[in-house]
This record gives structure tokens, sequence and C-alpha cells, in this order.
């Protein structure tokens, strides 16, 4: 039995109201509000903090790990890679990109399966995590929002086994970016989505049904990606499935179309509430239509695996306009007069990338003493070379004293800083994110999150940041 | 071990106006330093056998010292973050003290406003960070890390911020008021509490009054032998004590660091008055210059080393103790607050004050009877840092 064994979702904490767009360029609100990553958030960083969800400890039983994108940062680099680093996973796994589609995170969900089914990897990480632009005025400014989930795809402990599958591909001009492209394009709405969407899917649900003699009334749930809410109850209705019973809420009003992560954050969706003996359809749409039949095992209620939706939706701060604007680069800002970073050089990098990509410290083994960054001298005990690695980046901790930082370089002032303190022993200085001044003090508990820091160089450069606990 | 104590003298110093200094470079603020010192020493270029320049941004090497034409005589440039100027007078106390010269010359030059950048920079090697790594550490500016020292020593002696504003700012009245008489500072206004308690933030809880000026100069200094001195001026000025004392991150690393004291400014500053032979530093030192970089810095400084009792340095502050008329004058001249801190030369123009105190020499802001003087400086941040204390005495002991 191959199938689904555990859930990750990220959803970012900002929200930015589709009223408030609306006031902004005096159009029509299409009502409810959209997930917006933080600046120093992208694809890959929520896409690490959707996989750090689903692991939940236990990297080393991983052996792959695929990233499934449309805002991929590079084009030639690997995105995998990166994820793969941050969650610390062992050297030996499987990495691949899986981009430019809306329906990537299926085609790299098929494949895992594949993978897993022929043996060639015994369980596989399935990331999906998008942060796609509208134009501003735009509709789709409207309708996209930033969000990423993850599955683990095993032959054990499996929650949703994968009882079948169904493709079709389709060459259609409907939604696309080219390379230099900023913004999503489309052709005219009704087309794209009458011929497109609603055409794609139900040809590939109809074909799923007919292969494996199913009927709408034996699925518990479908979850079908949307480009929008009347489009997507055009579809369900057309296909047969009770609007009120069977079909996924798309999140459109919560969160906002998120692209390529959509069909998997929906998914996550269904699982938290499925119960053992369900059956689930899932149907992704971009250059075709990725069609799944997943049943839902006893395990799901057995294992501490259920991602929790809710709370992702419940941690939320509203921004307005301009700040979503400058974050997305789409209004250039005076830069501030302090010096750009500097390109790090590459050696550096290298030699330093398990304390900067997975800040690991060490803890010295001749008197216990934990620190960061990782050194050759204990700053406590000045043996030498006598350590072990040591894990921050899942550890907490609280702040013993900060700084409300106007002069710091930062995207958005004022800068935060801060001294953390670590359970379990530690201390390093953190830049915070996710927060106000009002979130700060002595004492407040801190988690760990993968953001990046800055660019340079056409180089991303990521590392972590503390963020106050809800 | 032996000590320094009156093996080595100054006999000449120079300074130049700090501030803006758009219209000269690197080589015209060090010539003005350097020929006040030669003047003040009553010597020539010529006759100055080793030389050292600190500089943190303003110069690689020694040919830094190019300008001043000191034809093919040993130099070096030093650096030691803002502890560069006091850096520059050890190395050329040191050469003089081991023999293997008479004059020395010390030199400290600085020009931040070159930068074109607000604030001061981060020290970087090309590429990489100042202690060539990566680069990639967590975002923050100089005033934060000194601001981490105020959230917490409020947050430990439980003084609501708003008071602590209040404390700090007397630090910041009394250093402007000591500076308007300074005719070299860079900043000559008095300023009152509330513009200090309203002014924008820089860096909570720091305003803009609580950070030092980022300013231009130079200063500059002649040491001799000890033995020698009296044939350059009947008044020189015996170094006692020059000590530093440097951390390895500790408070970035250790959950120990307390963020409410500076460990490398106790044990610098204990290290010189052993040398120095101090034994109520209070009582016995009649001025000092220190790094009020920020003024919960000269705050802390107070009780670092020795003066007020630890978490009581509020008392002290508010008896006026070490205004320019109290018990322990401080930063008599304005401080790094309102001279300015040209980093490379601010040690040498804390000595400089000093110098002219002990000397009868400094106008309007003269102390009565000055014996024993202390300079000191911290480079680096709260965490991670350089601390450089150095004494002198008008009398050999």
């Amino acid at each position: 039995m191959v199938g689904i064994t555990s859930v990750g979702i990220y959803v970012p904490t900002y929200r930015l109201s589709r009223d408030e767009i609306a006031k902004a360029w005096g159009t029509r609100s299409l009502g409810g509000e959209k997930a917006v990553a933080n600046c120093d958030e992208d694809s890959v960083t929520m896409a690490v903090a959707a996989v750090l969800d689903c692991l939940s400890g236990n990297q080393e039983r991983i052996d792959g790990l695929s990233f499934a994108t449309t805002t991929a940062p590079y084009k030639e680099k690997q995105g995998a890679a990166i994820v793969a680093a941050a969650v610390d996973l062992v050297r030996e796994s499987r990495t691949a990109d899986c981009t430019n589609s809306l329906r990537a995170a299926t085609t790299a969900m098929n494949a895992a399966i594949d993978s897993v089914s022929s043996g060639s990897a015994r369980n596989v990480v399935v990331t999906a995590s998008d942060c796609r632009i509208g134009a501003p005025k735009g509709d789709f400014e409207m309708e996209l929002g930033d969000g990423a989930a993850a599955v683990i795809i095993g032959s054990s402990d499996v929650i949703a086994s994968v009882e079948g599958t169904y493709s079709v591909f389709d060459e259609f001009t409907g939604v696309w970016r080219s390379d230099e492209d900023t913004f999503v394009r489309s052709a005219e709405q009704r087309f794209v989505n009458t011929e497109g969407y609603v055409r794609t899917v139900q040809e590939a649900v109809s074909g799923l049904m007919e292969k494996y003699k199913l009927t709408p009334k034996e699925f518990s749930k479908a979850v079908f990606y949307a480009p929008d809410a009347k489009s997507h109850a055009n579809l369900a209705r057309s296909l047969g499935f009770d609007p009120k019973t069977q079909v996924q809420d798309t999140l459109f009003n919560t969160i906002g179309n998120t692209g390529a992560a959509a069909p998997m954050i929906m998914l996550a969706g269904a699982l938290e509430k499925a119960s053992p003996g369900d059956r689930i359809l899932l149907a992704s749409y971009g250059d075709g239509s990725d069609v799944f039949i997943f049943n839902v095992t006893e395990n799901i209620d057995k294992i501490q695996c259920r991602p929790s939706l809710k709370e992702c939706l419940a941690r939320k701060k509203y921004i307005n306009y301009v700040k979503y604007a400058s974050w997305r680069g789409l209004i250039e800002i005076e830069a501030s007069r302090r010096p750009s970073p500097p390109t790090p050089a590459a050696p550096c990098l290298w030699r330093e990338r398990e304390s900067i990509l997975t800040l690991y410290g060490v803890k010295c083994r001749n008197c216990g003493t934990v620190q960061y960054p990782p050194a050759r001298v204990c700053t406590t005990c000045q043996a030498k070379d006598n350590f072990e690695k040591y894990k921050f980046s899942d550890k907490r901790g609280q702040i013993f004293t900060y700084s409300i930082d106007y002069l710091a370089v930062t995207s958005d002032p004022p800068g935060i800083n801060a001294v953390i303190d670590f359970d379990g022993g530690g201390r390093m200085q953190c830049e915070l994110t996710d927060c106000t001044p009002e979130d700060i003090g002595i004492g407040i508990p801190v988690e760990m999150t993968f953001r990046q820091l800055y660019q340079s160089g056409g180089i991303h450069n990521y590392f972590w940041k503390a963020r106050p606990i809800k | 071990m032996e000590s320094i104590k009156d093996k080595v003298a100054i006999v000449g110093m120079g300074c130049t106006n700090f501030g803006e200094r758009w219209d000269k470079s690197v080589g015209d603020l060090m010539v003005d330093a350097a020929y006040e010192a030669f003047d003040d020493a009553g010597i020539e270029p010529k006759d100055i056998q080793a030389a050292w320049v600190g500089t943190v941004f303003s110069g690689l090497t020694a040919i830094t010292l190019a300008p001043l034409q000191l034809q093919y005589i040993p130099m070096t440039r030093v650096e030691n973050m803002c502890a560069t100027g006091s850096e520059a007078l050890r190395a050329a106390a040191y050469a003089v003290a081991a023999g293997v010269c008479d004059i020395a010359l010390a030199v400290g030059v600085e020009k931040l406003k070159d930068s074109g950048q607000t604030g001061v920079l981060g020290p970087r090697v090309v590429g990489t960070s100042s202690i060539g790594n990566s680069g990639i550490e967590p975002n923050y500016s100089a005033p934060a890390s000194f601001a981490y020292l105020a959230s917490r020593y409020f947050h430990d002696y439980g003084i609501d911020p708003g008071e602590g504003k209040k404390l700090l700012a007397q630090i910041a009245v009394k250093n402007h008021y000591n500076g308007s008489l300074t005719p070299k500072a860079h900043y000559r206004q008095e300023i009152t509490m509330e513009q200090v308690v309203n002014a924008p933030i820089v860096s909570w809880p720091l305003g803009i009054f609580d950070c030092c000026g980022v300013s231009d100069g130079s200063a500059a200094a002649i040491v001799v032998r000890a033995d020698m001195a009296k044939k350059f001026r009947p008044d020189p000025i015996y170094i006692k004590a020059l000590s530093i004392c440097v951390g390895a991150n500790q408070g970035k690393m250790r959950q120990d660091y307390d963020f409410t004291h500076i460990e490398e400014n106790v044990r610098a500053s204990r290290m010189a008055y052993n040398e120095a032979g101090i034994k109520d530093p209070r009582q016995e030192l009649s001025i000092a210059e220190v790094h009020d970089c920020f003024t919960i810095h000269e705050m802390i400084i107070y009780e670092d080393l020795g003066w007020s009792p630890r978490g009581r340095a509020k008392e002290d502050i508010e008896a006026g103790t070490f205004t320019l008329r109290g018990e322990l004058p401080v930063n008599t001249d304005g401080g790094l607050k309102c001279f300015g801190h040209p980093l490379g030369a601010s040690g040498l123009r804390m000595m400089y004050e000093v110098y002219k105190q002990l000397q009868g020499k400094a106008g309007p802001r003269q102390l009565k009877n000055p014996q024993l003087g202390l300079t000191h400086n911290l480079g680096g941040t709260s965490g991670a840092g350089i601390c450089s204390c150095c004494i002198v005495g008008n009398q050999k002991s």
C-alpha cells in the first residue's frame, strides 16, 4: 500500500483584505482576504516551513524531496536542494524541482508514488509552494494568495492510500508567465475557465471514474483546484458533486488562490477532518489535469500527523495595500543610505552551509556547553576539537534582550533584533520576523523560521530568524 | 611581568577640529594633528624614529602615513575597532619602553563622513564579514547592540523605560554642556532633557541624542622615554598604565552574559588600576574620558569601572558626581557624544583632553589641580568587545 503518511501546511502570517485592494484602486472588492508572504519569504522558505511541519523529526527516513512551484527563486539552481539542506535530509536523497505548471504538485506526487511503488525510494517528501503576483489593479491581484504544503509519500503507516490515478495533458494558452514576466498573464477569463479549466478537469475526472468504475456519491470529499469560486462551482456541479457536503473549501476567501500549492493545501484541509474509510478525490489543473483517489485508513486517527489548517488560518495579522506593494517590489522605495550587503564569498557560504542553512551549532563533549556558531575551541572550558553537532533550528527560546532598530538595513523597517536564549542551552543574536514592536519584550518565547535575508549578485541568501510563538 | 608605569611620557599632542570635514582628506587631517604635536613637543618631523597610524576604515597599510613624509622609518597601521587610537598609543609607548626607539609618534585618523552613508559602517573584509566569514548574519546596527544593554538594565533593575530614558538624558545633557565649552568639538550646542527624551528613536530605547556624533578627525601623540621627557618640556605627562582586554564573543554565545555590564570594561580597568597602583579609582582619578558611544554605555561604564556600585549609577547621575564640577568629572570635553567619534582618532583625542587638563591648559573646562587621568575605549559591541584603558599622570610616582 502506497500513499500519504504525513501532511504539513504553511500559510504566511499576513493577510491583505480585498476591500483594502479595492479601496486602493477604487475598484469592486471580491470580498474576503488573501494570504501574503512577508518580504523575507519566498517559495523556498514557505516550502521549508511546510516540510518541517510534516516531518516532525525523523528526517533520516526520508530519501527523496520534490519541490513543486511556478515561482522558483532561480531558473538555474535547484530549489529542492536548498529545502533539503534546510530541513536536514541525508545527503543521499533524491532531490528534484518540478516547475512551470500549476499542476506541478500533483506531477511531483505521481512521480513520488511511482518511485515508492517501484521501490526506488522509501519515503519521498513532496512540497508545493507558490508566491505568484497579479498585476496591480487587476483580477489576479485580488485572487492570488501565497502558501505551501507538503506530504510524505511512503508505504508504511499510510494515512491515505492511493487507490487510483488518471492524467490528461492539455496544450492550452490560458494562464501563463514567460521567463521575463513578473505578473501572471491570462487570456480572456470566460474562455480560459470554460474551455480550459472546466473542460479539462471534467475530462480527467470522468476518465478516472470510468477507469475505476466509480460515481460521485462514492466519494466523501472532492478536492478541486479552483481559479475562482464560480468556475469551481460550475465544475463541481457539472460532475455531480454536492457543493454542501462533498466539495472541499477552496479557501479562496481566506487565503486566496495559492497556485501550485492549492491542490495540496486543500487536500490537507480534507485530511484534517477525514475519517477512516473516507474516499477523497483530488484534481489539479494546469496544462492538463492529474486526478487521484485516496482512501483514508485508520492510521489517520492513530498517528499524530493531522495537519492543522485551522491553526494556520487562525494565525493572522493584517497589512495595508502599500505594505503589500512594497513587499512584492511593486513600488520601488528609497534605498536606505547604508551600504548594500556585499555578495557573500562562495567558499565561505559552502564552508558554513550547515550553520547557515540548517542552523547547526555544537555541544561540547567535555563540559556540555551548547554554542553557536560551530567552533573548534569551547567558549566555556576551552576544550579543543571535542564537540558533537547540535541543531538549533528546531529549538525554542526566549528573548533575553532586544532593540527596535531604525538604522538596520531591512526591507520593512524598523528592524527588530534580539539576543535569544535557547531552551536546553545556547544563545544567538537573531533578527525577529512576523512581528511588530508591540509583540516583543524580555521573556517572550520564540521559535526559529527559515527566511531570505537579502539578495545580492543574483544570489538569494537564506538564514534563520526568530518569530514569537503564538 | 613588568609594568609600564613611569617608563614612557607624552611630550606632545595634537588634535584637529572634529566634525564634518568635507574639505579635508585623511592626509590633511593627519598633517594638522601631527604638526600640532611636533610644535607642542618642540621637535621636527625628522626626529620621529617610529610611527603608528590607527584607523579602522580610512587606510589599509602604513602607507596611509605618506602625507606626513616621514622618511623611511618603521611604521605600522594598527586597528582595534573603536579602541584603535589607544592601540596606536600602546604600540608607540611599548616600542619606546622596549628601548628600540627614543621618540615615537602615534596618529589616529578617521574620515567617517567620506563613506556617503548614514551612521557607522560595519567593518568589511572584501567579500566577507569583519571576521572573514560569509557575512550571513542578523542585520543590526551599532546602536541596537548597545540598546540591548538598556533594555536589559531597565528590566533587571526595575526601571520604567520612560524613567530610564530620562536618566540617560542627563548624561547627554552633561556632555553637551561640556561640549559647549570645547572649541574643537563637533557639536557645541547645549541641549535640554526634553529634547533628548523626545528625540526620534534610532534604536529603541535610544534616540538621536543618546548616540554619539559620526565625525571626521585626527589626533596625535609623541612619546619618549620618561627619563628624557624633561628635555622636551617641563610638564611631560607620564603613562601609568596601558591595558587592553578582548572578549571572544561571550555575549553572543553564553547565556551567563547578563547585558547589564560589560566584562571587558571591568577587566581592562582593573588591569590598568593594578598597573598604575590605584586602589580607589573614584577618589584617586581626577578626570576620566570614557567611551560614551551611547548614553547607556556611559552609565554602565560608571559601574563597570568601579565608580558607582552595581545597579546604582542612577544615584551618582542624579547627584552630579560625574559633571564638570563633580567629584569625578567624566568627558569634560563633551565625550564621543559632542566631540564626535572618528573611530581611529578617538582614543588619542581622549588622551588629548586628559593631557591638556593635567597641564592646566583646558581653558573654561579646566579642573582644579588634576593629577591622574584615565581614558577608556570600547570597540566592538556589547557582546563582543575590545576594551582599552590608559592611565596617565603629571607626576612621576
